[in-house]
């Protein structure tokens, strides 16, 4: 036990790997073995997650639990992982949802065996990103999670799924080659990638020449080159077209790891590198953050009203409430240290765990009707409360949850965040709660739309109520959104000492 | 330096054995007039082998070089070099022309043949302008013979008439320049001619007339361009051993007068001469390399071939130092073999298949795949690839020019061996790839055949591989032609 | 004297292949089992002398020197550096692979497997060399093997062009380079070949500055440095699957680690001077090598001119002459060697098996060879540059390097690794996913053999991409000798 215990990070990033690789040996025929196996060994990281948290010492400075060996010497590049709370909430966020959409995964038939392993590997590529000290390895992580939702989108998403897979893979990618070259560019010039380090060397760079040119200039386009690589992953508009596709044509359980967690990437891309590495730049360009953010708020709405495919909508619902994790960057980046500041950024932060619940939450609920139907028009339901009772109140449930109905998760960070952007930006966060407005437009039409109204008579019959399977993975959603909206404070108490500290 | 007599005759003993080897074969021929007549090649290789080994035993040079005879010849590590080259030559050609019914039943043949021998061996160690030119002669006029030998056949007879004609020609400019040198300096002597001309205070405009007359016939002999017309022509012509004998021995010979004599009779213009020799080495490398790009007839394509080699070589000795003529004969070393393991195995083709074509070698590795591995090393010796002798000949030959100064002359020749590869490649191309109806026929070697392809084999690849040795004696005989 | 490693190493498939000679050519069996028993011996060799290399000490070890030509100075000098070990590794590997993959050849095995190994020799000798001369020896000795296995058992109908066009422009650059290496000898007035002598012969800054050139570009043609590298695609195509790993994944490294080994580190001032016109073609190389790669329609031309534009960050790590620019271009030339032999592989398989080369014309065969469906996939995640293979810890490096020595080439050849993404992405769904053609149901996986050969390259290029440091270190402690030679950095 003491070496998990003293490894605890490596543990947890790890397990989803050695669980993939023996996965590579049960023969591909084992349906439920190999289901079963992955959602058992999917708990073990979760397990684990959890002995991280009873552990984690939250009035503690700092990293903990960190690990350091030499990773690349001659670039002195380290393996070195640690949390805080900040990463500690999300990577509970991770492990959390990854058994969840594993269990949500067992309607997949085809190629069960390629399907968990990519999966796993997946898993692994996301906490590391959480869990990473050190920019290369960082930017290892960051990258490593793309293969496998590339091949979930590309080999089991729907119709229109190569075009999809490829628009997001190059999106990502060409969005990472800017962050792939700052990276690049830091490590020449201060000769290490570790990131505490580097915090403390980089934004003391301040004059004279780099690479032939002011040394303001290069940090500027350093500055931006990290930010497109993150807005591209949140979605910040005007980055944001890959998303409706991706999310769209993705299988069920990558929508709910895409929208659950994958985005949360891009945020804490901001929370971690931008914003320690670039104060001055992040205070020069925190106005046009708050800008796109608006944006983001807005369109993201807007789109969302304007859809009928019911997948697509939530789709676009994620860029409207990313927007708002943005927005609390923003404040953050523009004022930092005040207490304007922190309380934006606990709502960003917690904005990112409430969002991962909620839009998990739906895209398995319009996977579930779309197993069953076939289709994800929403003008070819209607009337489905009177058929599907059960299923009908939990999506109302979750609906509201995401549309930050006071009492449920969304509201307490949507609030957090206005409340930090007010005395920053008043007129963005004006028109953000203007486009709050246009977020209850979409989602009671949406549930206007599948829910009420006459039943289209091709379903009669042919409809069955939620499974119990599909009420597993859906209820522990719906407890934590509730806890979270009701008593928020246990896990605001870990996150608000994190960003108090850390920034 | 005077040497006593025993001394001389020692080391004549090898010129003498060719006589007597001569006076044998012919005899042997008169006496057997049946079917023994076929072991004259046989005796003849034995005979030439023998001599390699009488000259290591008596005439082998003295550190330093020699004036015996009264001035005649000259005892030094060139000539003996030079002589074992041609007395390894004549012995593989005689195993070559073994099954060839027209030459090998005639005594003559052998007897023609080992004559010129005997001239080349002259004019390796000649040291006198006269005794040089005489030994010229004793090698050309059984040449000019030996190219017509199959007086049945228009195209031997044309090669023999078309070489006698071009070789008298540049005979008599040859001996036009040697009469003027001897005309400056007084004495026939090659070594004191260059002190002599100084001493007269020759103007150097009549010393170059002299010099470029004399290299119309050292070029004809080693057929350098533009003296080469001949040579593709009678290659063809003639049978296929004489032809590799004349490519290859012949042209060794006529590189040893050359470097002998430009490098102490012409010592006075030795920038010129440098010049001269780098652009005739230049326009031999580039036409010959040229002009076998097109050809399909195996034996012109050597032809060619042997003329931008004469090329390569005259890069070396257009260094003008020791190491550069060191270089050439070790080219000429390599090349020997190389050649004449080439023409063997274009004369075992011919034989089998009858014809020279290169449409003839289509199928050759499926149906003789040992005779083809044979073609290959022989090319791509040819070609300068390694682990071959010629990969070394042409490293040494160009590292003399860089030495000397002359990057740009190994520039323009590692140019022309790029393209000279790739009609070694095509030759490999017709052996390995392209297919024929007759490749499940074996090809049936006489055991004569297999002996001198094996020797000439192993020693390109032993000259490719363990330099040291014979680069020593390269080195050595380099030396002895450069200093007197 | 220690035993001699390297030797044994570099003769053992030499002597192999005159076996294979010496056999009947019907014994099938007993000329392939000579091959691999070579080919495994090289390997565990290698593996051997990788694992005992002591790289805290660096420099060059597992030294022999016996004289070969004294009075030239010339001598049969070998020895390993941080540099050379990886490539002497990569060379047995993909040798041990060519054997397997190509096991079930029909057409005169025999003389395919004693070539194959004489080129086995050829490039192992050159990584080696410690003896300019010694280099040119090993060097050229593949020209024979090279051409013939190309016009023997290369693609029909065009390999008398690619075999006769890979053949002329390899012999072209090395014998021009040799004229170099020859002023080079005479210019040091040490008259001697060992390269360690030379490398502290301090020749004059004109000597250098006029010389590099010659010996640089003479032997990054093989390198396929714009704008020489026409010969590599049409080389690479034309050639049998053996022959094209070994090509695109040794032979090309025999030029750049000669371009390295003879011009930057005999004559560094040289380096310097030319290292921007250097980089300017390396980035040509990268970006539009790229570039044509995506406008190809034969399978095997976008691999083909991929290798192009991958050489290019290699010689791109080399002239930026810094520290992480060579750790990268090591680093490189060992990841791109064993990914192209991976994707050669696996496009020899395809068309072993289905005939066809053209992307359009193919479909679906993931499921039907699902093991090189995987190694295509991890090759051309490598190619990629993605993270968590060996492609991203070569490359990243290197453009450290190139940020330090010239910011705009980092920037401009990011380009094409997106090219890159995505040209491998879409021979990638078009090919081995999407719809099956109707001869698809028939094509038969592939081999034992095959998979333990895709398994064993595929293996490396995740293990690197994750434990970098078992390749850096030995690569490190050879780029850092070379530093010394351009006089710190």
């Amino acid at each position: 036990m003491n070496l998990i215990s003293e490894h605890l990070l490596s543990f947890i990033l790890f397990v989803p790997v050695l669980t993939a690789l023996m996965l590579l040996f049960v023969p591909s025929g084992r349906l439920s073995l190999l289901r079963w196996g992955t959602l058992i060994a999917s708990l073990i990281p979760f397990g684990l997650a959890v002995a991280l948290w009873v552990r984690f010492d939250p009035q503690q400075g700092g990293f903990q639990f960190e690990e350091y060996l030499r990773w690349y010497p001659p670039l002195n590049s380290a393996y070195h992982l640690g949390v805080d709370g900040i990463s500690l909430t999300l990577v509970l966020l991770t492990t959390f949802l990854t058994p969840l959409a594993i269990l949500a995964s067992f309607s997949i038939t085809d190629r069960v065996k390629a399907y968990m392993v990519l999966f796993l590997l997946l898993e692994t590529g996301m906490l590391g990103v959480f869990l990473a000290l050190d920019l290369l390895l960082f930017f290892v992580f960051w990258e490593v999670g793309l293969v496998p939702m590339y091949f979930l989108i590309n080999q089991w998403g729907g119709t229109n799924r190569n075009y999809a897979s490829l628009k997001f893979i190059l999106y990502t990618m060409g969005g990472s080659l800017g962050l792939l070259l700052a990276s690049q560019l830091i490590g020449v010039v201060a000769g290490t990638y570790d990131i505490p380090e580097l915090i403390s060397i980089w934004p003391s760079f301040s004059s004279g020449e780099l690479i032939g040119l002011p040394v303001a200039t290069v940090k500027a386009i350093a500055f931006w080159a990290f930010v497109i690589a993150f807005a591209v992953k949140v979605p910040v508009w005007p980055f944001h077209t890959w998303l409706p596709d991706a999310h769209t044509e993705a299988p069920t359980a990558g929508s709910m790891i895409l929208a659950g967690v994958l985005l949360k990437l891009g945020a804490y891309g901001f929370l971690r590198l931008v914003l320690p590495l670039y104060p001055a730049e992040a205070r020069l360009y925190g106005g046009w953050l708050a800008a796109f953010a608006t944006l983001a708020i807005i369109l993201g709405a807007l789109g969302a009203f304007g859809q009928t495919d019911f997948k697509r909508l939530v789709a676009y619902s994620s860029i409207n409430h990313m927007g708002f994790v943005v927005l609390g960057v923003a404040v953050a980046a523009w004022a930092t240290g005040t207490i304007d500041s922190i309380i934006a950024v606990n709502g960003a932060v917690l904005q990112m765990v409430t969002h991962g619940l909620s839009s998990a939450g739906m895209f398995f609920l319009v996977g579930v009707i779309y197993e069953r139907t076939h289709s994800r028009n929403l003008n070819d339901f209607g009337g489905l409360y009177a058929v599907l009772p059960v299923y009908g109140s939990i999506l109302v449930f979750t609906a509201m949850a995401s549309l930050g109905l006071p009492g449920l998760g969304g509201f307490i960070s949507e609030v957090l965040v206005v409340r930090g952007a007010w005395p920053v930006f008043p007129l963005a966060t004006a028109l953000s709660t203007i486009g709050l407005f246009f977020t209850g437009a979409y989602v009671l039409k949406s549930l206007r739309l599948a829910l009420h109204g006459p039943l289209n008579e091709r379903w009669l019959g042919k409809l069955s109520e939620i499974n119990p399977r599909e009420l597993v993975v859906i209820t522990p959603l719906m407890v934590l959104l509730l806890v979270i909206g009701i008593w928020p404070a246990w896990l605001l108490g870990l996150i608000n000492r994190a960003v108090s500290m850390w920034f | 330096m005077t040497a006593d007599f025993a001394t001389m005759l020692s080391a004549v003993f090898p010129e003498i054995g060719l006589v007597v080897l001569m006076v044998v074969v012919l005899g042997l021929d008169l006496l057997w007039r049946d079917e023994r007549v076929r072991r004259l090649g046989w005796i003849t290789a034995a005979g030439c082998l023998f001599l390699v080994v009488l000259s290591l035993v008596f005439a082998l040079p003295p550190a330093e070089p020699l004036l015996i005879w009264g001035g005649m010849l000259r005892l030094d590590a060139a000539g003996f070099v030079f002589r074992i080259v041609f007395l390894l030559g004549a012995a593989l050609t005689a195993l070559f022309s073994l099954g060839q019914d027209d030459l090998q039943k005639h005594g003559e043949y052998y007897g023609l043949m080992l004559v010129s021998t005997l001239g080349m061996s002259l004019m390796a160690s000649a040291a006198d302008l006269i005794m040089l030119y005489l030994a010229i002669e004793l090698t050309s006029i059984p040449l000019y013979v030996l190219a017509g030998f199959r007086f049945r056949d228009d195209k031997s007879v044309e090669a023999g008439i078309k070489y006698l004609l071009f070789g008298a020609m540049t005979s008599a400019v040859m001996l036009y320049g040697l009469s003027l040198l001897y005309g400056f300096s007084g004495t026939t002597q090659i070594a004191e001619l260059a002190e002599q001309i100084d001493r007269h205070s020759v103007p150097v405009s009549l010393l170059v007339i002299s010099l470029v007359l004399v290299l119309v016939g050292f070029g004809f002999k080693v057929s350098a361009v533009p003296f080469h017309f001949w040579a593709p022509d009678v290659y063809e012509g003639a049978p296929t051993p004489v032809a590799g004998y004349l490519s290859t021995a012949s042209k060794a010979a006529g590189f040893a007068v050359l470097m002998r004599v430009i490098l102490t009779g012409f010592w006075a213009v030795t920038p010129i001469w440098m010049d001269l020799i780098a652009g005739l080495a230049i326009v031999s490398m580039t036409v010959g390399n040229l002009l076998a790009l097109t050809q399909t007839n195996i034996k012109r394509l050597l032809a060619y071939s042997s003329i931008a080699q004469a090329g390569y070589i005259l890069v070396g000795v257009a260094a003008g130092t020791s190491f550069g003529m060191s270089g050439a004969v070790y080219y000429l070393m390599a090349y020997l073999l190389t050649n004449l393991v080439a023409f063997g195995v274009v004369s075992v083709v011919g034989q089998r298949v009858g014809s020279d074509d290169l449409s003839a070698y289509a199928g050759l590795s499926r149906r003789a795949p040992a005779v083809a591995l044979i073609l290959l090393i022989s090319m791509l010796s040819l070609g300068g690839i390694p682990p071959f002798a010629g990969f070394v000949g042409k490293v040494l030959v160009f590292a003399a020019a860089v030495e000397a100064g002359r990057w740009w002359l190994a520039l323009i020749g590692v140019i022309n061996s790029i393209v000279a590869l790739y009609y070694y490649l095509i030759v490999l191309k017709s052996a390995y790839l392209l297919r024929s109806e007759d490749e499940q026929k074996p090809l049936q070697l006489m055991a004569g055949w297999r002996v001198a392809l094996l020797v000439c084999v192993t020693g390109v690849l032993v000259l490719g591989v363990v330099i040291a040795p014979w680069f020593e004696w390269a080195g050595k005989a380099g030396w002895a032609l450069s200093i007197y | 004297m220690q035993f001699p490693w390297l030797s044994l190493l570099i003769f053992t498939p030499l002597i192999a292949g005159l076996v294979i000679l010496a056999l009947p050519a019907g014994r099938r069996d007993w000329i392939r089992g000579v091959a691999v028993i070579a080919a495994s011996l090289d390997l565990l060799m290698s593996l051997l002398v990788y694992f005992r290399y002591d790289a805290t000490v660096g420099d060059y070890q597992f030294i022999e020197r016996v004289p070969w030509v004294p009075q030239l100075g010339i001598s049969y000098y070998v020895g390993v550096d941080g540099f050379s070990l990886p490539l002497v590794l990569l060379g047995s590997v993909v040798v041990f692979c060519g054997v397997l993959i190509s096991w079930r050849i029909e057409d005169r095995p025999r003389e395919f497997f004693a070539f194959l190994m004489f080129l086995g020799t050829s490039v192992l000798g050159v990584f080696c060399s410690l003896d300019l001369f010694q280099l040119f020896f090993f060097f050229e000795l593949a020209v024979f093997p090279k051409y013939l296995m190309i016009i023997l058992w290369g693609y029909p109908k065009t390999r008398e062009y690619g075999g006769m066009k890979l053949t002329l422009y390899l012999f072209a650059g090395s014998v021009i380079a040799l004229v170099g290496a020859l002023a080079i000898y005479f210019g040091s007035g040490l008259r001697t070949f060992d390269m360690l002598a030379l490398e502290k012969a301090g020749f004059p800054l004109w000597f250098q500055q006029f010389w590099f050139p010659f010996v640089f570009l003479g032997f990054a043609v093989l390198g396929g440095i714009f704008p020489f590298y026409s010969w590599a695609p049409d080389g690479h195509v034309a050639a049998p699957t053996a022959v094209s790993m070994l090509l695109a994944g040794v032979e090309m490294k025999v030029g750049a680690f000669s371009a390295l080994r003879a011009g930057i580190m005999l004559l560094p001032e040289g380096a310097r001077y030319w290292a921007v016109w250097i980089l300017v073609l390396a980035t040509v190389n990268v970006v539009y090598g790229a570039f044509l790669a995506m406008t190809q329609t034969d399978f095997k031309y976008v691999i083909g001119f991929s290798s192009v534009s991958h050489m290019g960050l290699v010689l791109i790590g080399f002239a930026t002459l810094s520290s992480q620019g060579l750790l990268g271009a090591g680093m490189q030339m060992f990841s791109h060697g064993i990914m192209t032999a991976m994707f050669f592989a696996v496009v020899g398989m395809v068309y072993d098996r289905t005939h066809i080369r053209e992307i359009s014309r193919l479909g679906g065969l993931f499921n039907k060879m699902p093991w090189a469906g995987i190694g295509f996939v991890i090759a051309g995640l490598v190619s990629m540059g993605m993270p968590g293979f060996s492609g991203f810890v070569a490359e990243f490096p290197v453009f450290m390097g190139a940020w330090r020595a010239l910011p705009l080439v980092a920037v401009i050849a990011v380009i094409g690794i997106l090219v890159t993404a995505g040209y491998i992405l879409l021979v990638l769904r078009r090919v081995f996913f999407g719809k099956l053609p109707d001869f698809g149901e028939h094509v038969p996986d592939v081999s034992m053999l095959d998979k333990i050969a895709i398994g064993l390259l595929g293996f490396l290029m995740v293990v690197l991409g994750w434990f970098p440091s078992l390749l850096s270190t030995v690569v490190q402690s050879g780029v850092d000798r070379i530093l010394v030679l351009l006089g710190g950095g």
